[in-house]
């Protein structure tokens, strides 16, 4: 790594009760309530969840999109430690933490979302495995990730507690807690993906391809960064610190040249699969494909020249249209596109929509609460 | 802009060595859709003989023990409107005109039975991440095991006909599907619906068996006098069970006027539930599938991938060796900031 100068990371400091963990807490506390209802009387008693759509948001925006918005650390953390950009070393721990919430957080909801939670220990007991199962390769993989990613997060709280020996420790065998770190995201990030091959038929030619892990691997990655740029920017202002130009102007360049491999992924498949016809028709499916590639190919408009990316308001803005494709790519293949052909219909319920803000909300007061009193951000120089 | 180049180079490099390792090794891998097993058991479903009485949802509920579903306003009968995790066998009715004619597809009126097909590749089995739904490998039953299910819905998102269902009102709730009352085999009794049928529209058998029966009535000329079996065909052998004597139920009547298909023989490489209908079974409900299970697919691929587990292990190879060079431990990092 080349020999650079960053900011340790220090606390921001300041109060924990503000208007903005209130408002979260209170968004908790509702999630909280609905949950007790679903536990004593079944999933049909809060969510609109049938058997034509057996998948709601808790799964599809909890799980999928959740654990996507969550690769900021895998992305950043793969930039630096794997392609050698040290230079990046300063967003390496904020990206961690809000992929720990994220996936840490992704995991609770799956709990949630289980018809018979209390047999979840089947997931890992060898004679109820199934190799064949992509979800066991899912659920196996994201388990090892959070263990690895509290690992790689923990000398923050080596630092804080004044745990130099075990600080010390810790970083000898870090490379491998970060091959780790890269691999494991790598594996199921793109097998979430996998999970709708085996509905065949059920989901729509524009979603279902042989190639959708790449598909789920490459929007994986390019969200992390997207969030990334999202999440320094809301940093920067919430807490009034200067914004990482230096970084997030390459960082978004880096962005855009993986959008353009997507791109011309997404685009080789359909047309080696003959199903980009089907772009073409007046279906709600071809409508939501052209939102969901509007997303990857306008954000060129936005940071696609070397000005635009330095303005810190387009990178924001940036960083959301291309979550929001990345959103879209999962909504449309698990909901959109999915059609068992027996008429059913699914939209959110309120109390379905109020557990998934419920969720968000306590990644909201996680990261408000750590970035606050543990070393996470990088130490602001005294401004005049 | 020259580490850019790097970098591009890096990735692209990177992504290539990846790709063509899926690639040669997805080629000696890909995996062929699954064969119905020899002993397999099964249904075979005549609509052209069903009268539409319904006995089989009634013995089904019964054989369950699944409580009645009501959708009148009265709520006097059981009236399922599809299978859902209380009803695994219901008949739906095609209605086409004037409804002159049975089994006419223009002013006519027909029966479909819908229950689990137990595919010879079934997604339900493949899609299980804990082994709760099985396919027993000799009589081919797709069974569910609610002790081991973790209630994640996979099989129900994952089956093309939508068999596996689950229950939403329950806090307990279980999937439920059809598993060929193999809880009865052990008293000698098979299928409710198929023991109940009173014109022998719904037979069990095993499923060579019940193929052969199907091709036989097939090459008869409609209008033409047969013989039709009721309940059992054959022996249908299975292991430690032996089937309750019954009396010969066989009668004559009336060969139909069939659809030259046997639904189920190849779709999705083959059911161990055969249909044979008057009208074309996508109009009835039954969907065009192709002959081959997107099992095969999703298992070709999760196995190119991490088929013991070569691949993660030589990627976490090269990444541990990348990342050791680039990081360094603690003692440096301080000496140098």
């Amino acid at each position: 790594m080349r020999i650079l100068h960053h900011a340790k990371p220090a606390p921001v400091g300041g109060p924990l009760l503000n208007a903005v963990t209130l408002t979260a807490g209170i968004l908790v506390a509702i999630m909280a309530a609905i949950l007790v209802v679903r536990f004593f009387y079944g999933l049909g008693s809060v969510t609109n969840l049938n058997d034509g759509y057996p998948w709601g948001i808790w799964i599809v925006v909890d799980v999928m999109i959740g654990s996507a918005f969550a690769c900021g650390g895998f992305s950043v953390a793969m930039l630096v430690y794997i392609f050698n950009k040290g230079e990046y070393h300063p967003l390496v721990r904020p990206a961690l933490l809000a992929s720990l919430f994220g996936y840490t957080l992704a995991g609770a909801a799956v709990i949630v979302d289980l018809g018979r939670w209390w047999n979840v220990w089947n997931m890992y007991w060898p004679w109820s495995a199934n190799p064949n199962s992509v979800m066991f390769e899912v659920a196996i993989c994201i388990t090892l990730y959070i263990l690895v990613m509290w690992i790689e997060f923990a000398p923050t709280f080596f630092e804080k507690l004044g745990m130099n020996a075990a600080k010390r420790r810790l970083s000898k065998i870090m490379f491998i807690i970060i091959a780790l770190g890269t691999l494991l995201p790598m594996m199921h990030q793109s097998s979430l993906g996998t999970l709708w091959v085996v509905l065949g038929s059920q989901v729509h030619p524009l979603w279902q391809t042989p190639v959708v892990p790449l598909l789920f691997l490459l929007t994986a990655i390019i969200i992390g960064y997207a969030v990334v740029l999202f999440e320094s920017c809301v940093a920067s202002a919430a807490y009034r610190r200067s914004i990482e130009m230096h970084l997030l102007t390459p960082l978004a360049k880096v962005m855009l040249g993986l959008v353009a491999v997507y791109i011309a992924v997404r685009f080789a498949d359909l047309i080696w699969r003959g199903a980009l016809g089907l772009a073409f028709g007046m279906t709600l499916e071809a409508v939501m494909f052209w939102f969901e590639m509007a997303c990857f190919i306008g954000v060129f408009l936005v940071i696609g020249s070397e000005v635009q990316r330095r303005n810190p308001a387009r990178l924001f803005v940036g960083g959301i249209i291309i979550m929001l494709g990345g959103a879209l790519l999962r909504i449309n293949g698990f909901l959109i596109g999915y059609d068992t052909g027996g008429g059913y219909q699914y939209f959110p319920s309120l109390t379905e929509v109020l557990v998934t803000v419920g969720m968000f909300a306590i990644e909201v007061i996680g990261y408000i609460v750590i970035t606050r009193r543990f070393p996470v951000l990088p130490r602001e120089e005294a401004h005049a | 802009m020259k580490s850019r180049r790097e970098f591009l180079k890096r990735a692209v490099t990177g992504a290539a060595i990846v790709g063509a390792g899926a690639t040669a090794s997805g080629a000696v891998l890909a995996r062929e859709t699954h064969k119905v097993p020899p002993g397999g058991l099964g249904l075979l479903y005549d609509a052209t003989l069903c009268v539409g009485c319904k006995a089989c949802v009634a013995a089904c509920k019964e054989a369950n023990g699944n409580p009645p579903e009501f959708n009148t306003v009265d709520q006097l009968w059981d009236t399922p409107l599809d299978t859902s995790g209380y009803s695994f066998n219901i008949i739906k009715m095609y209605r086409n005109g004037t409804m002159e004619t049975k089994d006419a597809e223009k002013n006519g009126y027909a029966f479909m039975k819908t229950s689990c097909l137990h595919c010879a590749d079934p997604s339900c089995v493949s899609a299980c991440p804990v082994s709760a739904m099985i396919k027993n490998p000799v009589t081919g039953i797709v069974t569910y095991n609610p002790d081991k299910c973790i209630g994640c819905r996979y099989c129900v998102a994952a089956c093309p006909f939508g068999i596996p269902k689950y229950q939403y009102d329950d806090p307990l709730g279980r999937i439920g599907k059809c598993e060929l009352c193999v809880h009865r085999h052990k008293d000698g009794h098979y299928s409710a619906c198929a023991e109940v049928c009173p014109t022998g529209a719904t037979l069990f058998g095993k499923t060579s068996d019940l193929l052969a029966e199907a091709r036989r009535r097939l090459a008869l000329k409609p209008g033409e006098i047969t013989t039709y079996p009721r309940g059992r065909l054959g022996d249908a052998a299975a292991p430690n069970v032996n089937w309750r004597v019954e009396p010969d139920q066989t009668y004559e009547g009336a060969v139909g006027n069939y659809q030259q298909h046997i639904y189920g023989e190849t779709e999705y490489g083959g059911t161990q539930v055969l249909k044979l209908s008057g009208v074309p079974f996508e109009k009835v409900g039954m969907p065009k599938l192709p002959p081959y299970s997107s099992a095969a697919m999703s298992e070709t691929i999760q196995h190119t991938l991490y088929g013991g587990l070569i691949m993660p292990v030589a990627v976490l190879g090269a990444l541990a060796w990348i990342a050791k060079r680039n990081v360094k431990p603690e003692a440096e990092e301080e000496n140098e900031s």
